[in-house]
This record gives C-alpha cells, sequence and structure tokens, in this order.
C-alpha cells in the first residue's frame, strides 16, 4: 500500500500531523499500537496553561484539532494571568478524558484521505538515501515519501515506580523499542530524558469539605471561537503538602529511583518531582496541589503538583498526611517513565532531518513536553511532510510571528538540556505574540499553506475584514487617534466603544484585541524595528561546507555545538548557546575568507 | 587554518631594539627556517638568524606555543637589532616563507580577541593603553585592559540575569504554583540603575585619551604665547611685542606631573581691529574659551570670561611690582609664580580626569551605560510585570552590546580599524 505521509504514533503530535497533512490534501496513515487510545491524554488532564496556551490558540489558527477538541472535552476553564496584561494571559481548561479523546478520533475520522492503521511499526524502509515508508510487525509494507516520527515517550522507554522498573512508555501498553533499535543504528543522534506522573486518586475517598474549590471561569471564553462550552462545569480544590508529608518522603528517598540512581536521564527543573522538591527547596513548608478531576463520570482525580516515582507504601503514606487526603485511596500509583529523544537540532526549521531527508520528527521525541509542545510540532511536520510528498510549500514560522516558530528556532539551534516547555520568557517578542491575536497572526498564513478548512475560513476572513477596518478607525489621526488616547488616558474597551459608531458593534474580542494592540503598540514598533536591524545584520548566510574544525578560536565544545545545529545564518549561530561573540566573529571571518577564495 | 602573520610589534625604526612579533600555526616553522635550534617555551635564547646562506642578524628569540600567548595562537617574537635595514631583511626572509604574510592593522588583538584571550572592553583598554602617552592614561588603560569594565559589567548582568528571572517567574508561574510576586522588584531595579549611574558619574574617558583642554587667554600683548612657552618649555608660540602677533590658535599637548593636558594659545581679544584676519582669530579665540575645560586668564579681573573654571592670574608681575591684588602673581621673565601657577593648573586637572584607578568609560561604553540605567529605571517605575520584563529583557540586550555580542561585525571593524599596524 502506498500513501503520501505515514504518521507513526497517534499522540497530540500524531493527531494533529496526520490531520494538517490530511487538510493540505495529502493520502495519509497514520499507524498506532492501538486504535483506541488515538488522542488519549497519557498525563495531566489539562489543556493550556500560560505559553501553552498562546501554543493552543496558534494551532487552532492554523486550523488544528486540539482547540476545539478542548472546548467539545472542557469541564473547567480558567483564565491564568487574568490580572496581568493580555499578553501573558494562558487559557487553561480541564478536560474530561474520555470526551476529548472522542472529539481527537471524531475530527481524525472526518478527515478526507486519512486513513488510521493498527499495527507496530517494525522499521523504516529506506531507499536511495532517503524515507520510502515503513514495515509493519507482521510484514505489512507501507510506501511513502514522507514519514513522520510522533511516538512520544514510546521508544525504548523504561518505566520506574519505587525499584520496580517495567519496559513501556504508558501503563500498559508496550514501548515502541525495534523502531528505537533502528533509529540508534541509523546513527540519529540519540540521548535519554525523564519524565513522571503524580497518583491517581479516587474522589470518593477525598474529604472535599475541608478544601478551598476553584470554579470554572463565568465569562464564555473559549480555547476556539469556533468551538463552545458543552458540557457542565465542575469545580477544581486545592490544598497543600505539609511538613509530616516531608518528613515521609524523606525517610523514603533511598527508594526512588531518582535518587538512587536508577534514573540518570535530566528531567525538567520546572516541573520537578515531589521528592525533587523536598530535597532542593527545603526550607519550603509546603507546596501547592491542585485536585483536578480527570471527567464527568469518573470518580479519578489528578493531583497536579507531586508527581513521584517512590514506592507505592510510601505514596500512599505521604498522601494521607495532606488535608483532605487523609483517607484517600489511591487508583493508580505515580511513576517515573526514562526515554530515548533524539536530539532535536539534527532536524531543520520544518522538523525534518537533515541526515534522513523525507523522515519529520515531531512532539516529545524531539525533547519536549506536553500535549501542546506536542500538537504543534506535528502541525509544522505533517504540513512539511506533506510539502515534501505533494511538492507543495514549505511551511515555516519564526520567531516574530509566533510561539511555534520561538519553539521550533529553540529546538533546532539550541537542543534541548532538559524536557522543553513553552513559557512566555523564551518569546522576545512576547508583547505582540498574544493567545488572542493568533487568528490575526497566522491563520492567513495557514491559508496562504492550504492548512485551513472551509468553516474557519469563512469565520476568520468575515472576522478579519471587520479587525481591519475597525483598526484604521482606531489608528487614524496620529497622536489624536483613539489608540494615542488609549495608551494616554489608559482607556478600558466600554470606553472605547462609546468613541465611535464602527467601534460600538464590534465583536467584544476583536474590540479587546485592538484596545491591546493600541496599548504595547510603541514597544512593537520598537520590536519591530529591533528585528528589521538583527535581520539586517545577521543574515549573512554560513557556508554549508564550512569546516568548523579548522577554525582557530573555536572552543573543541563550540565546535560540537555547531556541527549538531549547523546554523544557515550568523543570527542563528548567535542563538547557539556557549557561542561567544569572539567564536562569532571567527566565524564571520571564515566564512567571508572562504567565499572569496 | 589561519594564516601565520608577522609585524614588528615595537615602535619606529631606528631604535636600538626592534620586536618582530609572528603569530599563527606557521609560527614555529617560521622561526625554523630562519635558525637552526628552537629555544624552550618562554625561555629567551640568542640564536643567529639567516636566509639561505646569508646572516640576517643575531637577535633574542622567545617562543609562546598557544593558547597561553598573547593572541592564543602560537607566537614566536624576534628581538632584532632596531636597524631598518635589519627589519627590512628579517620582514622580506619571513614574507617568502609559504602561509607567511605581514600582519593588517589591528590583527594581533583581533586574534587575541577572537581566540577569547580578552573581550572587548579589554581589547579597547589594550588600544588606549598601546596609545597611552601620560602615566595617567597608562594606569587607567590599564585598569581597563585587565577587565575592570568587564567585571562591573559581569556584576551587573548576574544582577540583571536575577532580576528578570524573578519577574519571568512571577509572569509565567504565579497562577501555577507558589511564586510569591516579588515585592521588592522597585527597589532592587532602582538600586541596579543607581549603581549604573555612579559608574556613569566618572569623567569621560575622552579627556583622559586628548587631554584637558586649557585654553590662555586675555588681552593682545599680555603675556599669553611667552606664558605658554614657559610652561611648555619649548618655544611653541612666536612671540613679540606687537600686539596681535598670535592670529591663530596654537594647540600644544604636554604632560604635566603625569597629566595630559592641550595648552591653547589664543588671539588677544580686543572689541575692535581692522585686521580681518585678527578678527577670525579674535572669533575662534572667543570660541575655545568658551569650549574648552580650564581658562588662564591674563586680563583684568573684571573681563574675565563669564563661566566656571577661570584662572585669573597677573601676568607680566616683574613689571608691574607688588600690587594689592588676589590674583596669582606670576613672570614668565623672572620665573616667579610659575611654579605655583603649575600646582594650581594640576590641582584643578585632576578634577576634571578620572582618577587613575577609575573605570574611564569612552563614548561608546557611555551611551551602552546610559541605556541600559535607562531601561533599570523604566523597568523599576512600571507598573505593568510585562512592561517591566520587556525593559529588563532590552537591559540585557544593551549589556550584549556593552561586551560586543550584538552588531558584531560593524562592532569589530570600528574598533580594530583603530589599531596601528603590529599592535
Amino acid at each position: 500500500m502506498s500513501y503520501d505521509v505515514i504518521i507513526i504514533g497517534g499522540g497530540h503530535a500524531g493527531c494533529e500531523a496526520a490531520a494538517a497533512a490530511g487538510r493540505r490534501g495529502a493520502r495519509v496513515a497514520l499507524v498506532t499500537m492501538t486504535r483506541a487510545t488515538v488522542g488519549a491524554m497519557s498525563c495531566n488532564p489539562a489543556i493550556g496553561g500560560v505559553g501553552k496556551g498562546h501554543l493552543v490558540r496558534e494551532v487552532d489558527a492554523l486550523d488544528g484539532i486540539i482547540g476545539r477538541a478542548g472546548d467539545a472535552a472542557a469541564i473547567h476553564y480558567r483564565m491564568l494571568n487574568r490580572s496581568k496584561g493580555k499578553a501573558v494571559q494562558g487559557p487553561r481548561i480541564q478536560a474530561d478524558r474520555v470526551a476529548y479523546r472522542d472529539a481527537v478520533q471524531n475530527a481524525l475520522a472526518a478527515q478526507d484521505g486519512l486513513d488510521i492503521i493498527e499495527g507496530q511499526v517494525e522499521s523504516l524502509l529506506l531507499s536511495g538515501g532517503r524515507v520510502a515508508g515503513v514495515t509493519l510487525l507482521g510484514g505489512t509494507r507501507l510506501e511513502s515519501p514522507s514519514v513522520v516520527i510522533a511516538t512520544g515517550t514510546f521508544l525504548s522507554a523504561r518505566m520506574f515506580c519505587g525499584d520496580a522498573i517495567t519496559e513501556g512508555g504508558r501503563v500498559g501498553e508496550p514501548a515502541a523499542s525495534i523502531l528505537g533499535q533502528q533509529l540508534r543504528a541509523l546513527d540519529l543522534p540519540v540521548a535519554r530524558l525523564k519524565t513522571g506522573t503524580p497518583p491517581r486518586l479516587d474522589g470518593r475517598t477525598i474529604d472535599w469539605s475541608r478544601l478551598g474549590v476553584q470554579p470554572s471561569d463565568e465569562d464564555n471564553w473559549t480555547l476556539s471561537p469556533l468551538g463552545t462550552r458543552i458540557l457542565p462545569q465542575l469545580h477544581c480544590a486545592i490544598t497543600r503538602t505539609n511538613r509530616a508529608t516531608h518528613d515521609v518522603i524523606r525517610g523514603a528517598l533511598h527508594q526512588s529511583p531518582m535518587f538512587t540512581g536508577a534514573i540518570e536521564a535530566s528531567g525538567p527543573r520546572y516541573c520537578p518531582s515531589i521528592e525533587d522538591k523536598v530535597v532542593r527547596f527545603g526550607d519550603r513548608d509546603g507546596h501547592q496541589i491542585f485536585l483536578e478531576p480527570e471527567g464527568r463520570n469518573d470518580p479519578l482525580i489528578y493531583p497536579n503538583g507531586i508527581s513521584t516515582s517512590l514506592p507505592v507504601d510510601a505514596q500512599r503514606a505521604m498522601l494521607r498526611t495532606i488535608d483532605g487526603l487523609g483517607r484517600v485511596v489511591i487508583a493508580q500509583p505515580g511513576y517515573a517513565v526514562e526515554y530515548d529523544y533524539l536530539d532535536p537540532r539534527a532536524l531543520d526549521h520544518g522538523l525534518e532531518s537533515r541526515a534522513l531527508p523525507g523522515l519529520f520528527l515531531a512532539g516529545q521525541v524531539n525533547g519536549t513536553t506536553g500535549y501542546e509542545e506536542a500538537a504543534a510540532q506535528g502541525l509544522v511536520a505533517g504540513a512539511n511532510a506533506a510539502a515534501a510528498a505533494l511538492g507543495s510549500s514549505q511551511l515555516r514560522l519564526y520567531r516574530d510571528t509566533s510561539y511555534i516558530g520561538v519553539m521550533i528556532d529553540d529546538l533546532v539551534l539550541q537542543g534541548v538540556t532538559e524536557p522543553y516547555r513553552m513559557l512566555t520568557a523564551r518569546a522576545e517578542h512576547r508583547l505582540h505574540l498574544r493567545a488572542d491575536n493568533a487568528e490575526t497572526r497566522l491563520s492567513g498564513i495557514g491559508i496562504a499553506h492550504g492548512l485551513i478548512g472551509q468553516d474557519r475560513g469563512t469565520h476568520w476572513s468575515a472576522r478579519e475584514a471587520v479587525r481591519l477596518t475597525a483598526e484604521s478607525v482606531m489608528t487614524f489621526g496620529g497622536d489624536r487617534s483613539i489608540a494615542a488616547r488609549v495608551r494616554r488616558d489608559s482607556l478600558d474597551t466600554p470606553a472605547v466603544r462609546a468613541l465611535d459608531p464602527v467601534l460600538a458593534t464590534l465583536a467584544n474580542d476583536v474590540l479587546e484585541e485592538l484596545v491591546e494592540d493600541a496599548r504595547y503598540a510603541p514597544y512593537v514598533e520598537r520590536q519591530r524595528v529591533e528585528v528589521a536591524t538583527r535581520r539586517a545584520a545577521t543574515h549573512v548566510r554560513i557556508r554549508s561546507d564550512l569546516d568548523y574544525t579548522g577554525i582557530a578560536g573555536l572552543s573543541a565544545e563550540m565546535v560540537q555545538r555547531l556541527n549538531a545545529a549547523r546554523p544557515a545564518t550568523l543570527g542563528e549561530a548567535e542563538r547557539i548557546p556557549g557561542i561567544t561573540p569572539a567564536a562569532l566573529s571567527a566565524l564571520l571571518v571564515h566564512n567571508r575568507a572562504g567565499a572569496t577564495r | 587554518m589561519s594564516d601565520t602573520i608577522f609585524a614588528v610589534s615595537s615602535g619606529n625604526p631606528p631604535a636600538a631594539i626592534a620586536v618582530m612579533r609572528i603569530s599563527g600555526p606557521g609560527a614555529d616553522a617560521a622561526l625554523s627556517v630562519l635558525t637552526t635550534r628552537l629555544p624552550e617555551p618562554r625561555y629567551a635564547a640568542l640564536r643567529q638568524l639567516r636566509s639561505g646562506k646569508e646572516q640576517l642578524d643575531s637577535a633574542l628569540v622567545v617562543r609562546f606555543p598557544g593558547p597561553d600567548s598573547a593572541t592564543g595562537e602560537d607566537v614566536v617574537e624576534l628581538h632584532l637589532h632596531g636597524g631598518r635595514a635589519t627589519i627590512a631583511a628579517v620582514s622580506a626572509a619571513l614574507a617568502n616563507i609559504p602561509g607567511l604574510r605581514p600582519a593588517e592593522p589591528g590583527e594581533f588583538t583581533r586574534r587575541a580577541f577572537e581566540n577569547g584571550c580578552m573581550d572587548l572592553s579589554e581589547a579597547e583598554g589594550l588600544s588606549d593603553l598601546l596609545a597611552a602617552e601620560t602615566e595617567h592614561q597608562r594606569q587607567s588603560a590599564l585598569a581597563m585592559a585587565s577587565g575592570g569594565l568587564s567585571r562591573i559589567v559581569e556584576g551587573v548582568r548576574a544582577e540583571l540575569l536575577a532580576a528578570s528571572a524573578r519577574v519571568e517567574a512571577a509572569i509565567d508561574f504565579a497562577d501555577e504554583d507558589d511564586v510569591s510576586p516579588w515585592p521588592e522588584r522597585r527597589t532592587v531595579l532602582a538600586a541596579m540603575a543607581a549603581q549604573i549611574e555612579t559608574l556613569l558619574a566618572n569623567p569621560p574617558a575622552e579627556r583622559l585619551r586628548d587631554g584637558v583642554r586649557i585654553a590662555i587667554a586675555g588681552p593682545p600683548n599680555a603675556g599669553k604665547s611667552t606664558l605658554i612657552n614657559v610652561l611648555v618649555s619649548r618655544e611653541a608660540a612666536i612671540v613679540s611685542p606687537i600686539a596681535g602677533t598670535t592670529r591663530d590658535v596654537i594647540e600644544v599637548p604636554v604632560a604635566l606631573q603625569g597629566l595630559p593636558i592641550v595648552f591653547i594659545d589664543t588671539a588677544g581679544l580686543r572689541d575692535e581691529t581692522d585686521d580681518s584676519i585678527e578678527a577670525i582669530g579674535i572669533a575662534r579665540a572667543e570660541a575655545i574659551v568658551a569650549s574648552s575645560d580650564l581658562v588662564i586668564w591674563l586680563g583684568e579681573p573684571e573681563d574675565a570670561p563669564n563661566r566656571a573654571g577661570v584662572i585669573a592670574i597677573r601676568a607680566k608681575a616683574d613689571l608691574s611690582g607688588a600690587l594689592d591684588d588676589q590674583r596669582l602673581a606670576v613672570s614668565a621673565m623672572t620665573g616667579a609664580g610659575i611654579a605655583v601657577l603649575v600646582d594650581t593648573i594640576v590641582t584643578r586637572t585632576k578634577t576634571l580626569l578620572p582618577p587613575p584607578d577609575a573605570i574611564a568609560l569612552n563614548a561608546r561604553q557611555r551611551a551602552c551605560l546610559i541605556d541600559l540605567s535607562a531601561e533599570a529605571r523604566a523597568a523599576a517605575t512600571t507598573d505593568d510585570l510585562i512592561l517591566s520584563a520587556e525593559h529588563l529583557r532590552l537591559a540585557r540586550l544593551t549589556l550584549d552590546r556593552l561586551t560586543g555580542r550584538a552588531g558584531v561585525e560593524d562592532m569589530l571593524d570600528a574598533l580594530f580599524g583603530t589599531f596601528c599596524i603590529g599592535k
């Protein structure tokens, strides 16, 4: 059988990749080990957050799945950072796991030209130095010029729970070890990371009356402008660890694989296990825990903030010291996963392997963490895998237009030393890259690349026409424009609405976007000038045949980093960590010398 | 591989000794072409230098294998006899060795910079050190070349990164974790700005490099040119009893007790003249009096220019005898009062120069630090945490500009263009 694009893996990266390639008109096969778990949320039943919510809105603006599926499954909405400016507000939802998975599977089923094939990929087919398809366990051959690997933690994964070690990616599912071995054999750079999950609790054994609740936001915002709130909204609750909890953890540290040395890979600094928190922040007398419901008809509770790989007995003892959890029953213990990732510096900005054309990688396999990061990469990889097969335009997103661009640029130039999570601090153009203007920034690009379906296209064209008219009303008149008055007099949206009949009738989301634009316009303009200047200064192309080893003044470590990332321009080289100004000038001199010879 | 470069690194010939420096991967090979046995690294040895059968010179030879050398590369120094012919012969012999070429201006320093042996402010300090003509300039340049500014910048960078991290944590994690907002933000950032402003309060480096400008001014025939000749101990200005002899501005740079000073002789100031050339000279003199750092005024006290920094003296004291006058009586003829005048000039000049051990900033560094303190102030005063973070980000960019991280090419060209060959 032959396809245009084969996607390996049915997680968040794989699903977005398959759907994006399908929207561009490719014939797509999505290969998954278990059809039933396509689109499953393997960890936290939440989507979005600060930075992550920006990614969700961007994927949605490119007509991806995650936003609408999230709305279809949401049982709790919370806009993080509500008290701060819109640029750092992060939309976040709790999802009903079952509803979310169903929504994703429905979206895939509705996509033309997309087959879901159950099976395990045994190996990649290669031909003439590029990818030619895959073979499945049992001998089936699937041919295609593009393959997207989106296997998450399933490559050579090992799970740790106390001193019990199992092979596997998610509880009850096999690890994709054979493919992992082949990738190792292909000499693609492979390293190891770890991640962890907390124990899942039986909500019926929690004393909710003792705990503070956090209700769902009342204003009717959604992840996607095309989404609606369908399900009834539930509360979350908040509790804390205490000294007694920490004593139990300290007493059991010698049984934690992270501290016994069984796990050597690095985990994320920003999402430490509770063991890490207690050891590294020993002076704190408590750590916050959000108790998040996993679904409407599901008693399972996800205690966000206490991922752990302690033995089950210690997990239980620890939990029962916590307010509201005195008699809690563990439905499934927490565990740590150690897994392979492929060094993303081996990829180009389209997420295609430089060493093996036609092979794309997306998601956790690239060293990222989170559904949102995975989904965003999946969309880009899928769009480009389709482009490679169909000869259509490559999708390239840049740091100054999107968080997706920031993430990909970070991954392919800097690589990862810990699981990569999107943070707004990573985006230097944060004032402009807001969750509330993702459509304005990206949907036009999506249309140009054939990624936008009819519903979205109709919605966007209408909104954009209104927005442009209203924008010209806001900015007309220089110092006396409404935009200038917004800045000078700190006008809010109701005040702005009263100033002009065009604005009076505007939809709230459009007006809020324009007011926020006006508020930060001088800063955004300054950044635009900065970008233009940097582009001019850093667009010097570095010859692809430049031999770094021959350049005096580069340390062995710099040579290794430059070889790993192969920057295309001086600007890219500058963003590689550890590349000093002196090294840059050496590069520049040699690059120039080589060009004139 | 990079070329191996060579140049005379000491002063203009002829001199007793000329130091020929060779830097690059072929340095040792070049030395073995000129002589038979290579000395131990970092030990001076006398060697006969030959080109083929012809003897070039008998020279002291030192090897500095990289990376522990001035440029980070293999370096060989030939301490030649400093005649022009000797230097020319050795240069010709070196140029004939494949892979060797004469150094471009500033190329040794550029290599040192590229090889990480010094950062930008250190390279700038070295540039000043090589140009230093007075003791005061030398000490200040040395402070810069040995990383004085870099150390302060490192301290500021560490504080800036810590502050950015606090603000970013409050933005990215406030609602998910128990990261506290940062109530001390304003105080900490204001203190950082104040620290940078203290650095900016130091007198600028240009005055140190170019000298403090002291105008000698007064009415025609007051003895200005005579005084300047005494102060600089040579006949710098034409002296005659005819009023209006000095028509143009004469600048005389001099080191007075180790301080860089430029004395400026000016045309005598009088209200009317029929001589159009003298009239131009008077206009120039008035401009100089207004723009110089100090003025030594030789006229009547009531006619003295209305500005700060005027040292009023009574010149030709030998002619007028003792008068009841607060002004310093000076006679260029007898030397009376000259020592006191010099002391006065030195004392006033010192207040205009950065102290020798302090960091003197050049215009580029000053501009960066002004931006830096402005960003830190803005980050401290804004109510909006996002804008505070934005100003801190701009402050980090400014700091990168100061140490040479941004605008690499322009910055390097400008910097290394100011070096003369071989340094």
